[in-house]
């Protein structure tokens, strides 16, 4: 390794050879603004296009400025962050970038928490001389993501996420000049495209150009109407993100307020998508033993590795770009359909509703989830299992608007039944722990035996794709796992070429998983948030007094009252799905 | 006897396909197919007077001459020994007719190294280019030499990139050949975007072996075995030549397996460019090849050390290119012996504008901006003055008067506040408004611009925008400070060389004809009378003898007059297209 020597602003600093001058500076605790640049560490993006030039320095005896982010530092570089000549040029820069963006600020779904409006206080912005033309295009409504790119500062950390780390390569540059935006192929909207509404791209987003479709304001209306039963589900990763809307540090657990938050909301009934994530982990690892039973037995026709398909994402991503091994993830549905699907027969019996008179909402850490709601295959006579999902952001949102000093709020339960769930259910939000709660069932209902330790330290991880074994008794499982859909496609590319030797894969499609997922509090490029949401989650787990699915009573009691058993006709009928070819359907037809 | 027909672009547009065949028809009936030889050539350069026919031995060189022509010129030259006097080239001073080329002002001082063989030999016969020394510089290089010794040769030249960077050619090639890689690539960039230049195309036109030839040594020296030429699509002719001469080479075992016993390998492909300007910048260029979005990337990494599919890449231009086999057959001394301290050889330039003889020239560096505009280009259209001449293509700068004595070379144009660039070279006169050539350059950066940086997306389109504001008579002087601050921070800000230069058109008119920004922005008058908000067009009373012409040819009928009558024009109807003043036979439409 070797060390070199500079000066920024006056002071030495020591990096090692190949370090940015936006990294050096900030050994010297000195932050240099940027826009486009981003950063996620462990999870090994890292993009610095030197498109927005916000973070151009002077470098003694070079021509023009550069841009910190992408400018390794050399020996002897004499630096300088703050000169009169890099703060006239970077306020310039600034004011172009506003002169092409529409000033509805107040009104911006991002005001608060846009990178470019925290970037003009910073600069003390206050005229724009540079006035002219600006970029104008439709705005672009899917289930999920709404594009409104007269707010595109062309950043593209989306198509890095897009491209790079997805491999779903919807979103690239198009166009020229101050003609050229972000945008699918032949500018169509995302409805017709390829997008898996992994919603990645909304969660890098520095401004308003990308967001979730706002399903509030319906449900603002359906908790106000008398003759409806609201019916809520929150999923695990939510719990260990929502503190930050409100200040609280990236990490707290805030699941008992967010419980009484929900209910002053005036929700009916306040469950956990963890309950069904219980539910899934008996479908899915009874399915796993099964095909696993058949294939020791020597069953050629099984299909194994048996992958997860709790992740909506990843579902489409399939769908679109492998449909033809559609048959190998399981058919068990999300939790977040599964709680829809038994809240609209199971529970709405026991409270004696009718279906039509029941809205069953999730709040959800994800973006894709709002899509998966409004799959056909998941609705009776039209009536959606899960009627609409909230983000994580949304949530807050709403708790602020309804007067609530969250801090302050008690720590409450959820109700019951659908409320109670176990430590497997938990670690559902974050990657390794489907995986994780699976092999805790599958192992006690394939061998019999109690598990000695509850934890399963190699499983677990931030590392992109992971492999771990675990010893079923004298028979070898060997797990995969993968976050982030390009490690998916790594892996599905060694099944495709049959040199897989995976019994089960787990994937999500998100970094981390559901924990940082596209609902989520913006991390703003910062991966220690989603460390320490991660750890929460498992702190959370580790608390729990039940920490195996199948020892959930109320699980127990479902399977006993109504389903049966798992995998069962009944099951198969609420708790299981098909999957679709989507590459012809929806993409080349208009 | 061989006669030479001009086959650039230029010519062809003047159908000298037809006058070729013309001649060929016209010599086989009059039996003189034995001696005669007709032959289509690149181009001579001499556009303004094309096509161009010429005859060797004897050097005539006919301009102007059209397919009718082919008749004459066999029966009177070919066949009885006389010149066709009429279609020699007149000099405009002394009124003389000059049968050969060297006497010519057009060509007195020009030096041709690059176009050496364009109007000189069939550029789709493999043969003529063996002829005339052609692959002998890659031979001596395969197998006589080094390629360290090569890459010496090369630095020692002092060859400078003629792409517009003007980076020394040998050093490039040094860095790539001490990278390491299994797969290197040699790319030469063929994505000529500057408006009205066609140096290279015409070299590609006119001798695309040369370029060939030193693709190969430029591989040789680098380690490198596969060439790719970046093309832009729109170069149809270009590209069947080097077509044409890609397959003659493979056959003739001078490109592939083995080139000439050396044990060197090295073969050519050709890739198409869509036309975009940004993709002669070399990083885009290798993103547009590889399929991407053709935007550049940050430097470094630089191409030679990871471009081409991350692999290590030489990018060199068709001109450069052009230079090399010469500098090996004649030395690297020799090549020195021409130009000036820091810029070797020649380079050439696409004269065009007001200007005499527009054409493709290419003249010794340190040369004077005056003995190209006046000696070479003939001087000024319809004895008008000179205002500015503006080099380096779209993002070059308008250099004035007091810059005409300046030898031209890399360096003073860059301190002149312009730059060589790819060698496009625009002669304005007095009736050019500088803010509104300003604007029309902007207006192409602005379309060109690929989007990917900030400052050059919205920068200059805002720059654009505000020249439009003044050329309107709408800016106040605020947007001037505006103008030049802007201009400054573009060109401090920007990713790559088109949006860190593409201000020089501002600045430079900012510096050499503020007085203009002046009037236009104070007193609302564009002092070229161009600019069609500051101006109106009116009938002098006195000179106006009511003949009609003016209000019969106004395409909005907005002149009013009875025939032997005063005419006027009515100013809330009138476009400013000034039919009016063209018609006028009496000196009575002004501009006000």
């Amino acid at each position: 390794m070797e060390l070199i020597k500079l000066k920024i602003d006056n002071r030495t600093v020591e990096v090692e050879k190949g370090t940015t001058i936006y990294h050096a500076a900030k050994k010297l605790g000195i932050e240099i603004p940027t826009l486009c640049y981003m950063n996620l560490g462990d999870l090994k993006i890292e993009h610095k296009p030197g498109g927005c030039r916000v973070c151009v320095v002077e470098v003694e005896g070079r021509r023009n400025l550069a841009p910190a982010c992408a400018t390794e530092c050399n020996e002897d570089m004499v630096v300088h962050t703050h000169s009169i000549r890099v703060l006239n040029a970077r306020k310039t820069v600034l004011e172009l970038i506003l002169s092409d963006h529409p000033f509805d600020c107040l009104i911006c779904a991002k005001s608060g928490t846009c990178d470019l409006q925290d970037m003009a206080i910073k600069m003390g912005v206050r005229n724009i001389p540079y006035q002219g033309e600006k970029s104008t295009y439709k705005p672009d409504f899917s289930p999920a993501i709404i594009r409104e790119m007269d707010k595109c500062i062309m950043c593209r950390r989306c198509e890095t996420m897009c491209n790079d780390f997805q491999t779903v390569g919807v979103l690239s540059g198009v166009n020229r000049g101050f003609e050229s935006v972000v945008a699918p192929a032949f500018e169509r909207d995302l409805d017709h495209s390829e997008c898996t509404y992994c919603g990645q791209c909304v969660a890098v987003c520095p401004t308003g150009a990308l967001t979730e479709v706002d399903h509030t304001t319906q449900l603002i209306r359906d908790l106000a109407d008398p003759d409806k039963k609201v019916v809520v589900q929150t999923a695990p990763a939510v719990r260990a993100a929502l503190g930050e809307a409100f200040g609280l540090e990236p990490g707290t657990l805030v699941t008992g307020k967010m419980v009484a938050a929900l209910r002053r909301l005036g929700f009916d009934y306040v469950f956990d998508t963890d309950f069904a994530a219980d539910l899934t982990i008996m479908e899915e690892g009874t399915e796993l033993l099964d095909r696993l039973g058949r294939f020791l037995k020597g069953d050629k026709d099984v299909k194994l590795p048996m992958l997860t398909s709790c992740c909506p994402g990843w579902v489409n991503f399939f769908e679109y770009h492998f449909p033809d091994m559609r048959d190998i993830p399981s058919t068990a549905r999300s939790p977040q359909q599964m709680f829809g699907s038994i809240a609209k027969t199971y529970f709405a019996d026991i409270v004696k509703t009718k279906r039509d008179e029941m809205v069953v909402v999730s709040v959800m850490p994800c973006v894709a989830k709002k899509y998966e709601c409004t799959r056909e295959e998941f609705s009776v006579d039209g009536n959606p299992d899960v009627d609409y999902s909230i983000s994580t952001r949304e949530l807050a949102m709403l708790i602020k608007r309804s007067n609530m000093d969250f801090g302050s709020l008690p720590d409450e339960d959820f109700d019951k039944p659908l409320g109670e769930s176990t430590g497997a259910g938990v670690i559902f939000g974050t990657t390794g722990g489907v995986i994780e709660a699976a092999v805790r069932t599958a192992y006690e209902l394939h061998t019999g035996k109690d598990l000695e330790k509850i934890d399963f330290e190699q499983l677990r991880g931030i590392e992109g794709i992971r492999s771990a074994s675990v010893d079923f008794d004298g028979t070898e499982i060997k797990i995969g796992i993968a976050h982030g859909l390009g490690n998916a496609r790594k892996l599905l590319d060694d099944i495709k070429a049959g040199k897989s030797e995976y019994h089960a894969i787990e994937i999500m499609a998100c970094p981390g998983g559901c924990i940082g997922g596209g609902g989520q509090p913006l991390h703003h490029g910062n991966p220690d948030i989603i460390k320490a949401r991660q750890k929460a989650i498992y702190q959370e787990d580790s608390g729990k007094p039940i920490r195996k699915s199948h020892e959930n009573p109320y699980i127990v009691k479902l399977y006993d009252d109504f389903l049966g058993k798992p995998m069962s006709e009944k099951a198969h009928h609420l708790l299981h799905t098909h999957y679709f070819d989507r590459k012809q359907k929806d993409v080349l037809l208009d | 006897m061989h006669m030479l027909v001009c086959g650039g672009t230029g010519c062809r547009a003047s159908a000298s396909e037809m006058l070729y065949e013309n001649l060929k028809k016209e010599v086989k009936e009059q039996g003189l197919e034995n001696d005669v030889q007709v032959i289509t050539t690149g181009c001579f350069g001499f556009c303004e007077k094309g096509p161009i026919v010429k005859v060797i031995p004897d050097n005539t060189f006919y301009v102007s001459v059209e397919p009718e022509d082919a008749g004459e010129i066999v029966a009177e030259h070919a066949l009885k020994g006389r010149q066709v006097e009429r279609l020699l080239y007149l000099d405009p001073v002394d009124k003389k007719r000059i049968s050969d080329s060297k006497g010519m002002g057009f060509y007195k001082k020009q030096i041709r190294i690059a176009l050496r063989n364009c109007g000189l030999i069939d550029p789709e016969n493999i043969d003529e280019y063996l002829a005339a020394d052609g692959y002998e510089a890659m031979g001596k290089v395969l197998l006589e030499m080094s390629p360290e010794d090569a890459i010496q040769e090369m630095i020692d030249s002092g060859l400078r990139g003629r792409g517009g960077g003007g980076f020394p050619t040998g050093v490039k090639w040094q860095i790539a050949s001490k990278v390491s890689g299994e797969q290197k690539y040699v790319v030469c960039n063929a994505d000529e975007g500057d408006p009205g230049a066609f140096m290279d195309r015409s070299i590609l036109e006119g001798d695309p072996h040369s370029v060939l030839e030193a693709m190969v040594i430029n591989g040789y020296c680098i380690g490198a075995t596969k060439g790719l030429i970046y093309i832009r699509a729109e170069y149809p002719l270009a590209i069947k030549r080097l077509k044409i001469a890609i397959d003659q080479a493979r056959e003739y075992g001078l490109l592939g397996k083995d080139i000439l016993g050396s044990g060197f390998t090295f073969d050519v492909e050709i890739r198409y460019g869509a036309g975009a300007f940004v993709c002669g910048e070399e990083t885009a260029l290798i993103h547009s090849m590889e399929g991407e979005r053709g935007e550049p990337t940050f430097k470094p990494p630089f191409p030679a050390q990871s471009g081409y599919l991350g692999k290590p890449t030489n990018v060199n231009n068709v001109e450069t290119f052009a230079n090399i086999p010469v500098i090996y057959n004649k030395g690297a001394k020799w090549f020195t012996s021409i130009g000036t301290e820091k810029s070797k050889g020649t380079k050439v330039f696409a004269l065009a504008g007001k200007i005499n003889n527009v054409g493709l020239i290419e003249v010794p560096m340190g040369i004077t901006l005056r003995e190209v505009i006046f000696e070479i280009g003939g001087g000024i259209k319809d004895g008008k003055k000179f205002r500015s001449v503006q080099t380096g293509g779209p993002s070059g700068g308008c250099l004035t008067e007091k810059h005409l004595d300046t030898p031209i070379d890399f360096d003073n144009l860059l301190a002149a506040g312009s730059m060589m660039g790819s060698g496009g070279m625009i002669v304005m006169d007095e009736d050019d408004c500088m803010v509104s050539v300003a604007k029309f350059y902007l207006d192409f950066t602005v379309e060109e611009s690929c989007g990917k940086c900030s400052p050059c997306r919205i920068g200059n389109k805002r720059l654009y925008e505000l020249l439009d504001k003044i050329t309107r008579g709408q800016a106040d002087k605020e947007d001037l400070d505006n103008l030049r601050n802007l201009s400054m921070v573009i060109r401090d800000t920007s990713l790559c060389g088109l949006g860190q230069t593409s201000p020089n058109p501002v600045l430079s008119t900012m510096d050499n004809f503020m007085e203009e920004y002046i009037a236009h922005v104070e007193e609302q008058r564009c002092p070229a009378g161009t600019c069609k908000e500051l101006i109106r067009y009116e009938i002098i009373p006195e000179n106006c003898v009511g003949c009609t012409a003016c209000a019969r040819n106004c395409p909005v009928n907005c002149i009013a007059g009875e025939r032997k009558q005063l005419h006027t024009i009515d100013q809330s109807l009138c476009i400013k297209c000034g039919a009016c003043l063209e018609k006028c036979k009496f000196n009575a439409v002004k501009i006000i």
